[in-house]
């Protein structure tokens, strides 16, 4: 191990780097990233009975009591798409970013324990969690393709993807983005003021239902155009909604959405990112 | 030798009391000066760290413009009482936090004994531990992979190494995680004794590898210790911290000598106003010391150094018969041992001198480390004519009784020359 002279390895300091991103030192701790994700899939469901199934049950019968309410009740109309198939695919896309969000919200609070004790890159942790929930997402993105085609088959409902089905990787990305960005600025900001804590489960709630989860955009735009603004200007909503269009040909999508989505997407996470760097140095002394 | 390690200026600033009440308030000023490009206001105010002293103002300094270099090789100890700011400075050199002001340079990585076993989970086998316990240590998976066989014997849970590590023994699970720590190669080793826990076989194995990481391998370590004789014995340079402070930086047995003189209790204590004290008036313990080889009073002793406790005292009638007791307690009430003239010498008789003075020499003090504290009593055949409890207190922190370069861990009892030979084995038939 030698060190060439005066060539320091790194510098502890007070300073604070205005944007520090700290991508370089996150890429040479991959191999812990890799063991945090294997660690979160494999021992979420040791000494469960069912196991992954766990998974499936959520999805399903949100959906289930979601026509019932929604669609049977409340007359909402889906535009010729079975209503069970239009709540599974809005659930499945927002699923993944609530998880992304509400697991990485805590992180700081959640592992003080061993962030007390070692360092590495603290993004590492929130990285991990979104990596590790994709598993989830594929297997509730699995459970959605069997009720698809189901659907087509015994169904008799003609479902087609359409060609913009190519941009489902970006989707799943802007989705991880958002939750992982939102995540990491609410965990770095609720060292210091634990309320946050408070608003986040309830706001995730809230923020579902004006994220066209149970029902179309057009039914806003056409019922109440006055408040349409609230879901076009919510990247959520345009990507649940862009979710069910590529992959069922209904709703609404503009390219114009799409790009702000995207734009939003990437804005939020590397401000989540920043933010969460500037907090890892002396989050220990807050916390 | 070239430098791997320089800190400069190293200040750490906490604030008092609750964090939360005025943190708005405080953080909104910050925010406003910083944006006119003024310094942090709060980093100008705040009170030294004197734990003793009563609370005067909002922040305190635990760390203040610490300044030091460590050469390549050396083994570093610091020194310091608790709450000295030790652990602030190994958190700031581990990562954990950033100093206030000040830098550290290094062109080392720097890796420490104190997190054994952070982060194991216990439903992963022991071998998944091991991965991933040394991925959060800093190391690679291929160096792991390298290096896993090594580890899997050096803890000797080669049996239950594809069991999850919730169904290990405590014990157990220490051995595995201090495999993976000792087998960590970093360029500067942090190790911070007083958060090691574990068993005293745990704390010697920890020892043992440290010197042979710093004797054999080169490495550079930094040792913070309590335990003056593993100080004196491993480390080649040494500096001690007081209330936040580099106080001294010298070579090792100096800087042992400046904190056991320093961080005295009291060596000297008057006795003339203590009330709580049975017996006449006629004998009156005056003051009592204790002063080591060279006649320098002391209040942390090692044990197995010689000791001299001495003891003033003034009468106004002449008495026979006098025996002078000394009670060594420690801090659970319990005596350890005593010293009586009575059984050692002939008993005194005293004239009417008004004033005199007995010693009373331990040439090799038997007591493991701790804290004690001595009652004092002067008896004659006809009652007690002075006894007063807790008359000092003094530590005893660390030593070597036996000569052995060990450290003598018993919470009970005393510490007696003995000898052991193995004389014969065979076997049965």
């Amino acid at each position: 191990m030698s060190v060439e002279k005066d060539e320091w390895l790194y510098e502890i300091s007070a300073k604070k780097k205005l944007i520090d991103l700290n991508l370089k030192e996150l890429w040479q701790y991959r191999d812990l990233l890799f063991l945090f994700v294997k660690r979160d899939i494999v021992t979420v469901y040791k000494q469960t009975i069912l196991g992954p199934l766990w998974y499936l049950i959520q999805p399903l019968f949100t959906s289930v009591i979601f026509t019932l309410v929604f669609n049977n009740l409340g007359n909402i109309k889906t535009g010729g798409i079975p209503p069970f198939l239009f709540n599974l695919a809005g659930i499945t896309a927002w699923n993944y970013f609530k998880v992304c969000l509400t697991e990485t919200s805590s992180t700081f609070t959640k592992n003080q324990n061993i962030f007390g004790k070692v360092y590495f890159p603290r993004a590492i942790m929130p990285i991990s969690v979104t990596f590790s929930n994709l598993l989830k997402f594929g297997i509730q993105l699995f459970i959605f393709i069997i009720f698809y085609f189901y659907f087509i088959t015994w169904g008799g409902y003609d479902l087609t993807p359409n060609s913009k089905l190519v941009l489902f990787p970006i989707y799943v990305l802007m989705m991880a983005m958002l939750g992982l960005g939102a995540g990491m600025l609410i965990s770095s900001w609720t060292t210091k003021y634990k309320d946050l804590n408070v608003v986040v489960s309830f706001a995730v709630q809230l923020l579902m239902y004006i994220s066209a989860v149970p029902f179309p955009m057009s039914e806003i735009i056409e019922k109440k155009p006055e408040y349409s603004w609230l879901l076009e200007f919510n990247p959520l909503a345009q990507i649940v909604e862009g979710f069910r269009h590529i992959t069922m040909d209904s709703g609404y999508f503009t390219w114009w959405g799409f790009l702000y989505t995207l734009g939003v997407s990437c804005i939020l996470f590397f401000f989540g990112l920043i933010v969460f760097n500037r907090t890892e140095k002396n989050f220990i002394d807050t916390v | 030798m070239s430098i791997i390690l320089t800190a400069s200026n190293i200040s750490k600033q906490y604030r008092l009391g609750l964090v939360g009440t005025g943190t708005l308030n405080h953080d909104l000023k910050r925010w406003w000066f910083r944006i006119r490009g003024k310094e942090n206001p709060f980093l100008k105010v705040g009170a030294v760290n004197d734990r003793s002293a009563k609370a005067t103002e909002n922040y305190v300094w635990a760390l203040k413009n610490i300044n030091f270099e460590v050469e390549k090789g050396e083994v570093l100890g610091i020194i310091g009482k608790n709450g000295a700011g030790k652990s602030t400075l190994l958190k700031i050199l581990s990562r954990v936090t950033t100093p206030s002001t000040g830098e550290i340079k290094t062109k080392g990585r720097i890796a420490s004994l104190l997190e054994v076993g952070t982060g194991f989970h216990p439903e992963l086998t022991g071998r998944e531990n091991i991965f991933l316990n040394g991925a959060i240590l800093g190391m690679t998976k291929a160096e792991i992979s390298s290096k896993l066989e090594e580890i899997i014997s050096f803890s000797g849970c080669e049996m239950f190494i594809d069991t999850p590590v919730k169904r290990y023994s405590s014990g157990m699970r220490v051995r595995l995680a201090f495999a993976v720590a000792a087998h960590l190669e970093p360029d500067i080793l942090v190790i911070d004794e007083v958060l090691a826990v574990g068993d005293a076989e745990f704390q010697k194995k920890a020892i043992g590898k440290m010197q042979d990481i710093s004797k054999t391998d080169g490495r550079t370590v930094l040792f913070v210790s309590h335990n003056m004789a593993a100080v004196k014995s491993l480390c080649t340079r040494a500096f001690v911290i007081e209330n936040g402070s580099i106080v001294f930086k010298g070579n090792t047995d100096d800087a042992v000598d400046f904190y056991l003189i320093n961080n005295k209790n009291e060596a000297h204590v008057d006795l003339n106003n203590r009330e709580d004290r049975r017996g006449g008036k006629d004998f009156r313990f005056s003051d009592i010391s204790i002063k080591d080889k060279k006649g320098v009073e002391q209040t942390n002793l090692l044990s197995g150094e010689h000791y001299t406790f001495d003891v003033r005292f003034s009468l106004k009638h002449a008495k026979d018969n006098i025996a002078i007791r000394l009670k060594f307690i420690d801090n659970q009430g319990v005596m350890r041992f005593l010293c009586n003239n009575a059984f050692t010498d002939t008993l005194y008789s005293l004239h009417e001198t008004h004033k005199g003075n007995v010693s009373c020499t331990i040439p090799k003090l038997p007591l493991p480390n701790g804290e004690y504290s001595l009652q004092l009593t002067c008896l004659t055949s006809g009652g007690t004519l002075d006894d007063i409890e807790n008359v000092l207190i003094f530590n005893v922190v660390g030593g070597d009784f036996f000569g052995t370069g060990k450290e003598q861990v018993s919470k009970q009892g005393v510490l007696v020359e003995n000898s052991f030979l193995m004389v014969n084995q065979f076997k049965e038939l």
